[in-house]
């Protein structure tokens, strides 16, 4: 069982040493990873998904739980520990959503059980219903999204779950988030959506490929981002009101505040 | 001098993750010679020149690919050698499903993409079930449980193999490749054996016959319902 990683810092692509030496993530944590195009953080991921070792371009070295992972660990294909979610990622496999999860159960080796609860968790981050005999390659761009996180939840077991830029996901990003957090992962974001970024717990902001800073999330970044959230859901409540073809009325934008 | 044999269906990545991978041995001062063997038409000689490494194509026409690389192996050793490589790299199009091209010592990479559907790892043969190493592509286009399903696929055709998963867009999972590269066997001629024993013609229609009735055709010949005899001499 994992219960925290330890990132401890090498060097950036000057090859002068990182600023941030040391960055530890407990289960159920929620750290966002921020900068520009070429600033290092894909291969931040990287080094996380592989357990670097400082035998990586950066030599980062990765603990889990204090210790250095096993040789196992690190090449077992089975016990990968990154699992990741995208916003260019599909369903492609030609079937049902429940013959689908049913088979991804299969291989993970869980309980046929999953499925009704990884559908029903799909269907509270989505306005439009899901349901087991969809096929699962006309779902909408918010049903993928909406049951890729429950399954990556429910049935992937990789400790880490790594979301990359979900912006327009048409899901609550933050309740799929909290979901995911929720089942002991621990969550790495991506992104610069601040409904998402500010919901962190904390932010590593990378620069020329290392880990610049370490920033808390303050606590008037907290209150904000529930405003954000409030946003975010009053959003997508219009969209499910325009896809209904419904008409709106009162827009009750002051309600937010 | 070590030799890594790529193989993979067209389009599946293997030049692109190949480019990120020795641009990663090129950073550590480590020099490779790169040979495309192809069917009909390549361009990645392009490619690879472009990160200053040297490319020689081989077009193997009508030929199975694999089988054409194979008896051209001693000439690209010796062409490499002469480059004073550090690693022999040679790309084939994975196009026969009966053959694979990796030799005893060689490091064995199957380059195959996920989007190709769950099953294709069952399809593919040999060049899969005989690898070192299955990198797996283009996983960003598909969901996380697909890449599971995916990855358990592959472990039933192969289960000794190690299992890269790599974006050749973004180079994702390359410098892995890089390293497990600089692990492979030293490659040494006289001892170098197939893995896999091809099958040659088998058929005459393995040696040009085109008539499509019957009664032409000798050697091992099966039928869809899987009655197989042999006619001939
Ligand atoms: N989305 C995505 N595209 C990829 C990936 N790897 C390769 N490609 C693209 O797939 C196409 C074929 O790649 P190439 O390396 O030429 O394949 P090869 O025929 O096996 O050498 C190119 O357009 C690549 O950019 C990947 O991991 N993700
Ligand atoms: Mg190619
Ligand atoms: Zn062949
Ligand atoms: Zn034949």
């Amino acid at each position: 069982m994992i219960e925290k990683i330890t990132i401890l810092g090498g060097y950036d692509k000057h090859g002068d040493k990182e600023p941030v030496e040391e960055v530890v993530i407990k289960k159920g944590e929620i750290v966002g990873v921020v900068g520009p195009t070429g600033s290092g953080k894909s291969s931040l991921i990287a080094d996380i998904e592989q357990l670097a070792q400082q035998d990586t371009f950066s030599k980062r070295k990765i603990l889990v739980n204090d210790k250095e992972p096993s040789y196992e660990d690190r090449t077992n294909p089975r016990k990968k520990m990154v699992a990741q979610l995208s916003q260019n990622m599909n369903f492609l496999a030609d079937m049902s959503v429940g013959d689908f999860l049913s088979l991804h159960a299969k291989c993970r080796g869980a309980s046929g059980k999953c499925v009704n609860a990884v559908v029903d968790l799909a269907n509270t981050l989505t306005g439009e219903p899901i349901k087991k005999e969809h096929d699962l390659t006309i779902l909408s761009g918010g049903q993928s999204r909406a049951l890729m996180v429950a399954d990556v939840a429910v049935i992937s077991n990789s400790p880490i779950v790594l979301i990359d830029e979900i912006e327009n996901a048409g899901i609550k990003k933050h309740d799929a988030l909290k979901v995911l957090a929720g089942h002991g992962k621990i969550v790495m974001v991506v992104t610069h959506d601040p409904v998402l970024a500010l919901m962190t717990d904390k932010r590593i902001v990378m620069k020329r490929g290392g880990m610049q800073k370490l920033v808390g999330t303050t606590p008037e970044e907290k209150e904000l981002s529930k405003k954000l959230n409030k946003i975010d859901e009053f959003m997508l409540g219009l969209r499910d009101k325009v896809r209904n073809g419904e008409v709106v009325e009162e827009v009750g934008i002051e309600d937010l505040e | 001098m070590r030799m890594v044999i790529v193989a993979g269906t067209p389009g599946s990545g293997k030049t692109a993750v190949l480019i990120h991978a020795l641009r990663s041995l090129i950073e550590r001062n480590l020099k490779s010679s790169v040979i495309k063997i192809d069917c009909l038409y390549t361009d990645d000689d392009k490619k690879f020149s472009k990160i200053g490494v040297p490319t020689k194509i081989g077009l193997s026409m009508d030929m199975c690919p694999d089988h054409y690389a194979i008896y051209n192996i001693e000439d690209m050793i010796t062409w490499a050698r002469e480059n004073k490589s550090d690693f022999l790299v040679i790309e084939t199009a994975g196009l026969c499903h009966r053959c694979a091209p990796y030799t005893i010592n060689c490091l064995g990479v199957c380059v195959i993409d996920a989007t190709s559907g769950p099953n294709t790892p069952l399809k593919v043969g040999p060049f899969l079930s005989t690898a070192d190493l299955a990198v797996v592509t283009k996983g960003d286009m598909i969901s996380q449980a697909e890449r599971e399903i995916f990855r358990e696929r592959i472990l039933e055709v192969n289960p000794e193999c190690k299992i890269i998963e790599a974006n050749g867009l973004s180079g994702q999972g390359c410098v892995e490749l890089a390293e497990e590269m600089l692990l492979a066997k030293e490659v040494s001629l006289d001892e170098e054996k197939l893995r896999h024993s091809a099958p040659l013609a088998v058929c005459t229609l393995c040696v040009g016959e085109t008539k499509v009735n019957k009664k032409y055709h000798r050697g091992i010949l099966r039928r869809i319902d899987g009655f197989q005899k042999y006619e001939g001499e």
